[in-house]
């Protein structure tokens, strides 16, 4: 039974904005990272990657690397446990085994460029990196295909001979579609056959990186009692425990992971790449401890992208504005194995909308590139840019005001999504009332910065869906009324200080009395990854159980000081009290300070596996201003407008909004994996993978709308990833608006600028 | 009786039916019952007696935590999805 809370506006902490309790640690430098782990003994490890997209290996001779001095172990993909073709749960989502283990390194055939092949350990990065040259590997180059197009043409190379790919059910060989998939429900045709107006169009969209700033690290010990320890950087150390022990074939008790401070993820560090590399020339080397960091071309090259894919929208609408059907289908890239988040993209492609009739289909299409992982509301992205260009297309067709559409069409409680599911209640109305009520909507676009430039505006809405998951919680009382909390959740974007001040609400105190500490697997109950924004929500939850349990315990103490019967006591505002007799009270410090006259120490737990945190909706507002002589495009003003339930921390909430809308802006306008016809990424660098900086980009302003989501104590909802959705339709319709012409790929950069108006004869 | 919306790709067991109406007081006593009414069902959504990876089933507004021990009210609606979590 889900238990549901009526929403309270009187809150303590909740609400207010604390210093974090790890700034000081971040800001002077003290916070450790995996660069900064130093181990007696600590070799390094340097991997040997593919420079083709596509080809067989025929030989990898490591001879010349043992043989030198300082070089510990080597290893090819031949050492990495064989695993059976069967789809299991790993912890980062269901996961093909064999093709989990052939991704960490391949044994017989590269299906990407960077793919691991080999790996060595020596006493030094540059030892290793020399040894790792002296590696031969002999290639026999295949034909490759890196898009959704190629990739399913009828002459397309076959990427995976053992992939049996699901056709709605049936099975296909000797294919490059992993699944094709499909949600229906409502007469789809009939409701077309209603419409007065009906618009269907095709977008394309190029891979992209999360470019989070610090790559990829592991350091792993496999000591001499078949224990591995690895210290990391990852969304969640429980799932790299079940990864790098399934791959391993070990069991997960044997391994003990230590989550370090993690330098961004946006969803790309939930996979691992290089822990059971580590570990096995752990091994190899006879127990002594061995680092990897990738250097940023590998992270480009051989870690998870977002997919670009191939989408198509239709819609129909009837003259007085209702939408009545919708149809997509959506191909977006899986990579070198199966796995992209189109399943996600389906379920968030229509939830914006209330329509009757829908048709989804999703296809996985394996292509010659990195296997694509998470990337903030993996999915949804590529469907919003999709429907909510659509959308604003329909409304110019049809004359319709595209703000009252959307009012009109707006998803609500009871509103099917487009996989079926009935939404409970949620927000979608109540953002866009917020977004007309704001300054920007209401304020003039303003005049160009100088003659000839063009400004336009554009607005687009997206949704996710918010986990829950598994998550725990330990606190212990100090005798001064501090607590220690300990969690097992990375802290990404400021959830030490989300979680406790959900703890220090509950106990009456203030959130700086709540100290977090971030622990291994050994440490703490089962966790699930800091990702699918749900850990404010889910940890957040197992700290307000952990509290209440506390306060239960502090109660009988209080109880027994008072030789009253528990009943009898009650709690409010930090303050235990009598009931009955007004003079008995006795503060949460003070009653901490009486721990060992009434029976020691107080520490409690809180777990919880919950249902999804209940969706939530953004609405973006977008004004640029271009040059049409050059394609150059500044956005000059930029408002989030999101539904977050209950901001706990409003200014970490601000900042998710902040930095969500920073990355689909950066993938609408300047981002892509550039590829050559080798099938080789050729601008892996952050000199060439151009991302926007400060510099780029006008303050971006936010607006908190907080429906509460009953399901929560506080009301959370979730946060991080809704605000990557609305950018790249809102930079579409933004680019329409100043120019008149539409793009209908990403980037839409100063070159498809430049091609769309030449072809508009502008 | 709980309302199941059928996937797709089973709908072809259900004599192209979207929606099926089966008794089951849990959701692995629902299954069961689907099983037996349409035979295939199961092997679409279970592995090892569990749910299968990667999928979910959706009892009311969200995916359950509780897999087949799910508790089912009369007019629940059931869907099988792809399980999905985030980044």
């Amino acid at each position: 039974m889900v238990s549901t809370f009526e929403p309270k506006s009187d809150y303590k902490v909740i609400g207010t904005r604390p210093i974090r309790h790890d700034g000081l640690d971040k800001v002077t430098g003290r916070a450790v990272y995996g660069a900064d782990i130093k181990l007696p003994g600590l070799l390094w490890a340097v991997v040997v990657r593919s420079p083709h997209a596509h080809a067989l290996v025929k030989s990898v001779d490591t001879s010349a690397a043992e043989a030198m001095d300082g070089v510990y172990a080597v290893m090819t993909g031949a050492d990495i446990p064989k695993h059976d073709d069967k789809v299991v749960d790993l912890g980062e989502g269901a996961t093909n085994l064999k093709w989990a283990a052939d991704n960490i390194m391949a044994d017989e055939k590269v299906v990407y460029q960077g793919h691991a092949v080999a790996a060595v350990a020596a006493t030094d990065r540059y030892l290793a990196e020399v040894a790792a040259d002296a590696i031969k590997v002999e290639y026999e180059v295949l034909p490759n295909a890196t898009n959704v197009r190629d990739a399913l043409a009828p002459d397309a190379p076959v990427i995976l001979e053992d992939l049996v790919g699901d056709d709605l059910g049936e099975e296909v060989r000797n294919t490059n579609m992993a699944s094709h998939f499909r949600h229906e429900f409502g007469d789809v045709e009939g409701g077309f056959a209603k419409a007065d107006h009906v618009l269907e169009r095709e977008y394309s969209m190029q891979m992209v990186h999360q470019g989070y700033i610090e790559p990829h690290n592991a350091t792993a010990i496999w000591d001499q009692e078949d224990r591995i320890k690895i210290w990391t950087s990852t969304q969640g150390a429980f799932p790299v425990r079940t990864q790098t022990a399934g791959i391993l074939q070990m069991p997960e008790s044997r391994l003990k992971v230590t989550p370090l401070e993690i330098g961004g993820g946006f969803g790309g560090k939930i996979p691992i790449y290089l822990e059971p590399i580590c570990a096995i020339l752990s091994k190899k080397s006879g127990g002594r401890p061995v680092k990897g960091i990738m250097e940023r071309k590998s992270v480009f090259e051989a870690s998870g992208p977002a997919p670009g894919g191939v989408l198509t929208v239709k819609l129909g609408a009837t003259n007085d504005g209702k939408l009545v059907a919708a149809e997509t289908d959506m191909k977006l890239e899986a990579g070198g194995y199966p796995g992209a988040a189109v399943g996600a993209a389906a379920m968030c492609v229509f939830s914006c909308y209330d329509i009757p009739n829908t048709r989804i289909d999703g296809w996985d299409v394996v292509v010659n590139k990195p296997k694509s992982a998470a990337y903030r509301a993996p999915g949804s992205p590529q469907a919003a840019y999709a429907m909510e260009s659509a959308v604003d297309e329909l409304c110019e067709q049809a004359g319709f005001d595209k703000m009252q559409f959307r009012v009109d069409n707006a998803a609500k409680e009871g509103t099917r999504r487009g996989d079926g599911v009935i939404f409970p209640r949620i927000g979608m109305e109540e953002v866009l009332e917020a977004t007309k009520a704001t300054d920007h909507w209401k304020s003039d676009i303003g005049e160009p910065s100088k003659p000839g430039n063009k400004r336009g505006r554009g607005i687009a809405s997206g949704y996710w869906f918010n986990v829950g998951l598994k998550s725990s919680v330990n606190l212990a009382l100090n005798n001064d009324g501090t607590v220690e909390l300990v969690e097992g959740s990375t802290d990404i974007g400021g959830t030490r200080a989300s979680i406790s001040m959900q703890a220090a609400e509950v106990l009456g105190i203030a959130a700086e009395d709540v100290r977090p500490t971030v622990v291994d697997t050994d440490t703490v109950g089962y966790t699930d990854v800091t990702g699918g924004s749900r850990t404010t929500y889910a940890t957040g939850y197992a700290a307000w159980k952990a509290a209440n349990s506390m306060v239960e315990e502090l109660t009988k103490r209080a109880a027994l000081l008072w030789d009253i019967d528990e009943d009898g006591v009650q709690f409010e505002d930090g303050v235990f009290s009598s009931k009955a007799d007004s003079e008995l009270q006795i503060s949460f410090k003070d009653l901490a300070g009486k721990l060992n006259d009434t029976g020691g120490p107080v520490n409690t737990t809180g777990s919880v596996d919950l249902e999804a945190a209940g969706g939530a909706f953004g609405t973006h507002i977008c004004d640029l201003e271009i040059d049409p002589d050059t394609g150059k495009t500044d956005v000059v003003r930029y408002t989030v407008i999101q539904d977050v339930g209950k901001a706990i921390h409003p200014s970490y909430v601000e900042g998710q909004l902040q930095g969500g809308a920073a990355q689909g802006i950066g993938w609408a306008l300047n981002e892509e994996y550039f590829m050559n016809d080798a099938g080789s990424m050729t601008n892996s660098s952050y000199l060439d993978y151009r991302m926007p900086t400060s510099l780029d980009l006008p303050e971006i302003e936010t607006e908190i709308v907080e429906v509460p989501n009953p399901i929560h104590p506080f009301g959370v909802r979730g946060v991080g990833e809704v605000p990557i959705c609305p950018p790249i339709p809102a930079v579409a319709n933004a680019i329409e608006d100043a120019l008149g012409v539409r793009i209908y790929e990403t980037p839409m950069n100063a070159g498809r600028i430049i091609a769309a108006l030449e072809e508009n004869g502008d | 009786m709980a309302k199941v919306f059928v996937p797709y790709n089973l709908r072809k067991l259900t004599d192209g039916q979207a929606e099926v109406v089966v008794p089951g007081e849990t959701l692995g006593k629902l299954i069961e019952n689907l099983e037996s009414q349409y035979p295939g069902f199961e092997e679409f959504v279970l592995q090892d007696g569990r749910l299968k990876p990667g999928l979910a089933a959706v009892c009311g507004h969200a995916a359950t935590r509780q897999g087949l021990l799910q508790k089912l009210d009369e007019d629940t609606e059931v869907h099988f999805v792809p399980a999905v979590s985030g980044g």
